[in-house]
């Protein structure tokens, strides 16, 4: 039992971790909600309740995964580059104003707008990554500065040239038909974009630990100076990671458009905050591709949650983001339960002395 | 006989596993000067740490001065009147030798404010009492190591310090500073105080010491008077086998030149000239020592070498070409290896696991990848093949460096390194911190890499290490080649410590053999 | 054109550029305290969102100015305490952690903002008070410097006294001399017995401290009210400026400055006709580029000496 617990230490900690972010929102919800139970009930079961709410957390999920991983290829090589959601926010932008421009089949258009969305996202990424290896500037103030241009460029550039104006509200011309990311499933909003991360998650994973380029990301990310030293192009490495980033993100941002909303409008409301999420579940998969699908649902599954508790109960859906952030903090705390791990291993010891 | 320090039953369990002290016991007499000698590994550091209070043992009792005492932290010990000089120098590099000195006592103006006058009359004051003369007001990061020690002796005693216990304290030193160091500790011991210290050096332990404690796998062996026992003895002891002290013979033939350096210059951030217009060459079948004292040069000279960083004039060719300005990769694809100088920082990724360590080199090359995909089934066969061939302490390839001792971390370095064939090879300090049976296998590969036709260059500060194994030797003192020995046969380390510490030069050195 | 120039070169803009460089300046200092110890607190952003909220919250019920003060300096402090246990006791990565405290502030201030007012937009529908200015009868006289310096809101001179105080504690005080030598060399200051966990503690609270008066000043003195994520990335551009200023009293107040006359710069350019997402997007730009800049020059000032 005690080495099945060693084994899997850091994978128990994840879990316990979640549990106190549960125990915490029932926590609030009992100290808000007129009607606790209720609300509780709507939280955690809300997304499961009906088809088309546990389609939208699989719809959710999605620009989440793309995020997710391109936060962790960053992370994974020790680039705090947080900029996936101007990379995302701007590499939509771009490629809707490609999309509403051109007219061409389907088979051709969709591809094409999502590769501009994805250069323009790898380009935006990859200037934090240049900046820092050329001249060692923070990446991360680099790149939460950029967020903030990506977004005033990008607000700019849908309303000053690409704006319906027959549209009720502030939002891009709706995409042709040929552009848009069928949804598959009646009733729900379900599209193929889900399909297109599920497949970026497994070819991400094959770069990062099967390819010779991943493994160069890695060592980078264990440590620098061993990199450099046994012969890795560290230069090419921190760009290239962001530049992935941005790639990523740009898909992500871009799917969504394409797949759900079909026109551009993150104008009013602000950033969709994909790209944050991106950061939490990075964190919370610890930068692996398949463990960060598993906690991009459970975000998702956390947000519809708290969408569906907003909309039929007294409780702000920023409850989500409060208990995210808990759970987070919980799981970066590598210390956290460690004196029961440090116990377990003293007696590890100790009966390792008695049988020797 | 009064001890003034006992510890008895130190069980020290790390808490990432590792078993560092079992049923550790030493008792220390007052006024004495009492060695500690061990392996890496055997558990040395890690007593001293338990006995100056950085580390809380699971099981075990100290006493000091006849009572028994909990020691909680550093803060405990030293209000006790126990000091300790580590040997990585704890001394703030920004900061003052005054404001060193009264860091964590600091006397105050007004309750509120720190007193830098005071600070200043304290250093000078401690300063004549012992007769250890230190500059007050300069910056630490401006002082050479030597003074930088003392300034770490004044600060214990500053603090009153009884016991000191000073942790390898000459591995910084030239044999003529250690003596310097040597006679401060008998006036220090003359002032009433005790002193441990911990060392590799049997010759030192001799030397100095009135009691020697042998440390072993985690225990303590046995306790001795000085006079008892040999080198020979102790070197037993320490590792349970017999050790060879002799000399490496030298190689039957030697070849052509495979390394040259001609005029190589660097001039460091801070606008040092840190090497300047350093000759030499380097022969098939030969080692050519560079001896000297950390800090003149030979830091940045091996990285300038392996292409970490750019010369500022001179040349280097490989085989004949040029190699100046690649990089890294560029280097190794000459077939030059090289043993780094700080396996943690620069020679292993401690996290990652042995395999994904010993491939850094060649994971792009045929037979480990294909294109962009890694082969990780012949890439673990590889490593596997390494572990049984280096006797490599690890339960599996997969498993990380990070759980492996010291010494088996500098195999696994050693073992990529040389296992690419290399026909140059660059070692900075390959033995340094690790157990003398590593140590031994370390210097058995290199002599026979140098049998087989291998050019080897090698580094370091161990004096013992350069005149057993080098075939000639130059010295570096300030970034200038100062002697050069054709012939190592009857050298000895007096021979060339006034050239390492600056004393005596020659002038136009260059490590050239004339055909 | 004209008209813009005279109007940039006037003592409006002068005043404007005090105005706008204290929420800039106070969380700089807060990054750069705790950059000295060598645990960057990169919380500010979300320090400041909980002291901001807080005081409008306290001002608004107890109609007490002191009592806002005292609240807001003790949540900021406390979140930045927050902070620091999770790095130093639980050993949590501080810059993923202290991501993780942004985004907490940024979901509690909502949450209670919206559990209060009803309303997740602002708070200007409690009646919370702001920080009254203070005019000095002698040097509002001056010609041309009067008008600068004289009427600011109090905690605008709060902020330039922060910078003495920052001054005087890191290079006058034990506790200054220990967090230089904690961010120097731990293990150094670990041997003669300081507690670097503790010293690290005290630098974050102090760096929660100068961001809570940030905070104080946004909600309470700048703007009247609190709405979501109003610190607009401040406390992201702080870090840059205590980068730049080398996380000293004089450095950081200079790049703070400079911060502020770019940022003061952007609300007189109207007339360029220019639209005005390029307008908003200037502090972020500039601070990226000057970010680039220094980045540069240290990087030739090393190669200029080799």
């Amino acid at each position: 039992m005690e080495k099945f617990v060693l084994r899997y230490f850091n994978l128990i900690r994840a879990v316990i971790a979640v549990v106190i972010g549960i125990v915490i929102s029932v926590f609030l919800i009992y100290l808000v909600s007129k009607d606790p139970g209720f609300s509780l009930q709507q939280f955690l079961l809300g997304p499961i309740l009906s088809r088309s709410r546990f389609s939208n957390v699989i719809e959710t999920a999605s620009p989440i995964i793309l995020c997710g991983l391109a936060i962790a290829v960053a992370f994974q090589a020790r680039q705090f580059n947080v900029g996936a959601e101007g990379a995302l926010y701007l590499g939509a932008a771009v490629g809707t104003a490609f999309a509403v421009s051109t007219h061409m089949p389907a088979f051709l258009h969709i591809p094409l707008v999502l590769l501009v969305a994805a250069g323009v996202g790898a380009m935006w990424g990859m200037i934090p990554g240049i900046l820092k290896a050329k001249w060692k500037a923070s990446e991360l103030v680099a790149s939460l500065m950029l967020n903030y241009v990506a977004y005033y460029l990008g607000l700019y550039l849908i309303n000053f040239h690409f704006r319906d104006k027959q549209a009720g509200y502030l939002a891009s011309y709706q995409l042709p038909r040929t552009a848009w990311l069928a949804q598959f499933i009646p009733d729900t909003r379900m599209h193929w974009g889900i399909l297109i991360s599920l497949a970026m998650a497994l070819l991400v994973y094959l770069f990062l630990y099967h390819t010779t380029s991943g493994y160069e990301i890695r060592m980078t990310g264990f440590n620098e100076h061993f990199a450099r030293f046994g012969g890795i192009n560290v230069f090419k490495v921190v760009v290239l990671c962001q530049l992935i980033l941005g790639l990523l993100a740009g898909i992500g941002g871009m799917t969504e458009v394409m797949g759900i909303h079909r026109r551009f409008l993150w104008q009013s409301q602000g950033h969709p905050g994909y790209g944050w999420d991106g950061v939490v579940v990075a964190i919370i998969g610890r930068n692996h591709p398949l463990l960060i699908i598993a906690a991009s649902f459970f975000l998702a599954y956390l947000r519809v949650g708290g969408q569906v508790l907003n909309l039929m109960s007294d409780v702000p859906a920023e409850m989500v983001t409060v208990i995210q952030s808990i759970i987070i903090l919980l799981i970066t705390a590598e210390a956290f339960l460690s004196q029961w791990r440090y116990r377990i291993m003293v007696r590890q010891a100790a009966r390792q002395e008695v049988a020797v | 006989m009064e001890m003034i320090l006992e510890a008895r039953g130190i069980l020290m369990v790390y808490p990432n596993g590792v078993v560092a002290n079992r049923g550790a016991s030493l008792e220390v007499q007052k006024n004495s000067i009492h060695a500690v000698v061990g392996e890496n590994g055997a558990g040395k550091s890690t007593l001293m740490k338990v006995l100056f209070g950085m580390l809380q043992p699971q099981e075990g009792e100290i006493f000091f001065k006849g009572r028994k005492v909990q020691l909680r932290s550093p803060h405990e010990a030293i209000r006790l009147g126990i000091g300790m000089v580590h040997q990585h120098l704890m001394l703030a590099s920004d900061l003052t030798v005054a404001e060193n000195m009264v860091l964590g006592v600091e006397p105050r103006w007004g309750q509120l404010f720190l007193d830098t006058r005071k600070a200043q009359e304290i250093t000078e004051r401690v300063s004549k009492e012992y007769g250890l003369p230190v500059p007050a007001d300069r910056k630490i990061k401006d002082l050479p190591i030597g003074v930088r020690q003392r300034v770490e002796i004044m600060k214990a005693l500053y603090r009153n310090a009884e016991l000191l216990i000073l942790d390898e304290p000459t591995s910084v030193l030239t044999p003529q500073e250690g003596d310097v160091l040597f006679a401060t500790l008998r006036q220090l011991k003359e002032h009433g105080k005790t002193i441990i210290f911990i060392s590799h050096k049997l010759k030192e332990v001799k030397q100095i010491a009135d009691r020697v404690t042998v440390m072993r796998d985690a225990r303590v062996i046995t306790t001795k008077e000085a006079g008892e026992l040999t080198e020979h003895d102790i070197a037993y002891l320490m590792v349970g086998r017999e050790i060879s002290f002799e000399r490496v013979p030298p190689p039957a033939s030697v070849g052509e030149t495979l390394l040259s350096v001609q005029g190589l210059s660097y001039v460091n951030e801070e606008s040092m000239r840190v090497l300047n217009n350093v000759s030499f060459d380097v022969r098939a079948g030969e080692i050519l020592g560079l001896a000297g004292v950390e800090g003149n040069g030979q830091t940045e000279l091996v990285r300038i070498l392996t292409g970490l960083l750019p010369a500022a004039s001179g040349r280097i060719t490989i085989k004949g070409r040029m190699v100046n300005g690649l990089s890294p990769r560029g280097i190794r694809e000459t077939n030059t290896a090289h043993i780094p100088e700080d396996r943690m920082e620069d020679g292993a990724a401690a996290e990652a696991s042995l395999q994904e360590n010993v491939i850094v080199d060649r994971y792009y090359k045929s037979g480990f990848s294909r294109g962009l995909r890694l082969l990780w089934s012949s890439i673990f066969r590889h490593t596997q093949e390494l572990i049984g061939r280096f006797n490599i302490l690890a339960p599996s390839p997969r498993a990380s460096v990070a759980s492996l001792s010291g010494g088996n971390i500098q195999k696994v370095v050693v073992a990529r390194e040389l296992s690419s064939d290399p026909e140059v090879i660059i070692a900075s300090q390959p033995t340094r911190g690790i157990d003398v049976g590593s140590e031994e296998l370390v210097h058995n590969l290199l002599k026979e890499a140098r049998d087989r036709g291998k050019a080897i260059f090698l580094t370091s500060a161990d004096l013992d290490e350069i005149l057993k194994l080098s075939n000639r030797i130059l010295v570096i003192y300030n970034g200038e080649l100062v002697v050069h020995f054709p012939n190592t046969a009857q050298l000895t380390g007096k021979d060339l410590g006034p050239f390492m510490l600056g004393v005596q030069r020659e002038e136009a050195v260059s490590g050239k053999v004339r055909p | 054109m004209n008209a813009m120039l005279k109007s940039i070169l006037s003592t409006e803009f002068g005043f404007a550029i005090l105005r706008v460089m204290t929420p800039l300046l106070l969380p700089a200092l807060g990054v750069a305290i705790s950059g000295l110890s060598g645990a960057t607190n990169i919380a500010l952003e979300g320090i400041m969102l909980v002291s901001a909220f807080t005081g409008v919250m306290i001002s608004a019920f107890t109609k007490s100015l002191i009592l806002a003060l005292l609240g807001g300096i003790a949540s900021g402090i406390g979140l930045a305490a927050l902070l620091g246990y999770f790095h130093l006791n639980l050993k949590a990565d501080i810059i993923l952690a202290a991501i993780a405290l942004n985004m907490l502030a940024e979901g509690v201030t909502v949450f209670f903002l919206f559990m209060f007012t009803g309303d997740k937009g602002t708070t200007s529908s409690l009646k919370s008070l702001i920080f009254p200015a203070l005019h000095f009868p002698l040097i509002q006289n001056i010609p041309v410097l009067g008008a600068i310096v004289s009427g600011h809101n109090v905690l605008v001179y709060g902020a330039l006294l922060a910078v003495f105080l920052y001054w005087l504690i890191t290079f006058k005080t034990p506790l200054g001399l220990r967090i230089r030598a904690v961010g120097q060399n731990p293990d150094a200051a670990e041997s003669v017995g300081i507690n670097v966990n503790r010293t690290r503690m005290w630098a974050l609270m102090l760096s929660g401290f100068f961001g809570a008066l940030g905070g104080l000043y946004l909600a309470m003195g700048y703007v009247s009210w609190f709405s979501p994520r109003m610190t607009a990335g401040r406390g992201w551009i702080g870090i840059a400026a205590a980068s730049l200023g080398g996380n000293l009293p004089l450095g950081t107040f200079l790049s703070s400055l400079l911060f502020g006359v770019v940022n003061a710069l952007a609300n007189y350019l109207a007339p360029l006709r220019v639209p005005s997402e390029f307008i908003q997007m200037i502090p972020y730009l500039a601070t990226a580029v000057a970010l680039t800049i220094y980045s540069i020059q240290a990087m030739r000032k090393r190669r200029r000496r080799i």
